[in-house]
């Protein structure tokens, strides 16, 4: 029998709903890791049993934990994260030089077809690797330059108000060598070699906070979302504007279109139709909750540019939550379902490509991170 | 100080996650080989809990991490040497080695 289960992390723990196919009843099972924060987890697709899960702490640093049993039973792994070599220095908020230094993972991303390769992006801006299951990894260092050929500009990148941070992490199905990362506030990057060379893929990108609007890195990518089935495609939430490639990064062009602000963090792609995409649109950059408090996903199912309000069954007044870039996600049963969490601990799940919303559950700590795996 | 015998029983009381991390009692006893200093103990913590490296201490340059304090017979031991000898109260197991989070956050 098929049926979802939705792996959310949070500020103080990890928790899991589990549902049916039909998606109307839910079991909440948790808290995990009481009282760390959760950033990120998230399963294998090759074997859904896997599950990785990135557990911080302010005091106690960073420790991943792996489930093989399907997160009931957790074990914690390898958490050393070393810099290759060197690890140089980058800009500092005040435009001076500032050692790389390690302070958590944001995003793990399982291998499409091995249960015991995993991805980590990480804070200092790094790409992490492990072919044992989480026991020890190494960094990609092509991502920082450390690669010959290549022209990533590593010692500009600069923090955004969240730390530096890889936070997305793509991996092109048809093409075991190609892999999408996007970083804050550097911008979105490809390699085409397994990662031994990486190009910055941010033109089009507009950056007015830049002094150069239309550099090669600096901008602001708050995340990536990509279909399985069209790997060239990639659409982004940057910090303002919602873009759009046909070219695998190689150019963007804009698809705001009439979202009535185009900031925010989340964006997905829906299962089964290519063309359709999800956004939660934020009031702004200085103001992060909903326009006019109401809680409202945009989808458009064109690719952009015509997007309409989805309300139905979201607060329609007195809700000033957001909802963080890695917070939404998809299922992939017939009727998509779609996920989202949000800072005030509620996560809302449709199961009807977004026409109606109810919370699954309404009270956690704020959460940072919603997947899904769709179990059959 | 220190003491002489080749080995020492040094109690350790972890702070709450870590014991949870460990699984853990709130106190472990362990075996460490003279001379017993901070490094010494928690070289054996972590040889003993290996899920507990790079919670104290860095993993590669062994420095604190900035949250964490060691206190050890009603005194601050955290910016003395990690090389220091311990007293001989610690090492004798009369008294506990306290590895303190800092009380903070939210």
């Amino acid at each position: 029998m098929s049926g979802v289960r939705v792996l959310v992390g949070t500020r103080k723990g990890a928790f899991i709903l589990t549902s049916d196919g039909k998606r109307s009843n839910w079991q909440i099972s948790g808290p995990f890791f009481a009282g760390w924060e959760i950033y990120h987890l998230k399963g294998s697709p090759a074997d859904p049993n896997r599950i990785y899960a990135s557990q911080t702490s302010g005091w106690f640093g960073q420790v991943i934990q792996r489930s093989d049993d399907g997160g009931q039973t957790w074990a914690p792994v390898g958490n050393k994260f070393a810099y290759d070599g060197t690890p140089g220095t980058h800009q500092w908020y005040d435009g001076t030089p500032h050692p790389w230094e390690f302070k958590r993972v944001w995003h793990l991303e399982p291998s499409l077809a091995d249960p015991d390769t995993v991805y980590a992006g990480v804070e200092d801006a790094a790409l992490f690797r492990s072919s044992d299951a989480g026991a020890t990894w190494a960094e990609i260092s092509g991502l920082r330059g450390h690669g010959a050929g290549t022209d990533t500009l590593a010692p500009q990148w600069q923090p955004g108000a969240g730390g530096m941070c890889l936070h997305t992490i793509l991996l092109d199905p048809t093409n075991p060598a190609r892999m999408y990362i996007a970083i804050s506030a550097a911008g979105a990057f490809r390699t085409d070699d397994g990662g031994c060379n990486w190009m910055p893929i941010n033109k089009g990108l507009v950056s007015n906070f830049m002094p150069n609007p239309t550099a090669v890195v600096g901008h602001c990518v708050h995340h990536v979302a990509m279909h399985p089935s069209r790997p060239d495609v990639l659409f982004m939430q940057k910090h303002w504007d919602v873009m759009r490639s046909d070219d695998a990064g190689d150019s963007w062009r804009e698809v705001s279109g009439n979202l009535p602000t185009d900031f925010g963090f989340a964006i997905d792609v829906h299962a089964h139709e290519p063309e359709t995409l999800y956004v939660v649109p934020i009031k702004s950059d200085s103001e992060h909750f909903p326009l006019d408090g109401k809680l409202r996903v945009y989808r458009s199912r064109s690719g952009g540019n015509e997007w309409e309000p989805l309300a139905n069954g979201l607060p329609e007044k007195d809700c000033y939550v957001n909802v963080l870039r890695d917070a939404m996600a998809v299922d992939t049963l017939d009727d998509c379902g779609i996920y989202f969490g949000t800072t005030g601990g509620q996560v809302y799940g449709s199961a009807d490509s977004g026409d109606s919303w109810a919370p699954i559950v309404r009270d956690l700590p704020a959460v940072l991170s919603v997947e899904v795996q769709t179990l059959k | 100080m220190s003491t002489d015998s080749p080995a020492s029983m040094v109690r350790v009381i972890l702070p709450y996650h870590l014991r949870t991390l460990s699984g853990t009692g709130p106190e472990v006893t362990l075996e460490v080989a003279a001379p017993v200093s901070v490094r010494q103990v928690l070289d054996a913590l972590e040889s003993r809990y290996p899920m507990l490296r790079g919670t104290i201490r860095d993993q590669v340059t062994l420095v604190r991490r900035p949250f964490l304090r060691v206190f050890a017979c009603e005194q601050d031991l955290s910016h003395d040497s990690p090389e220091a000898p311990l007293p001989d109260s610690i090492t004798s197991g009369k008294e506990p080695l306290l590895i303190l989070g800092a009380i903070a956050g939210g």
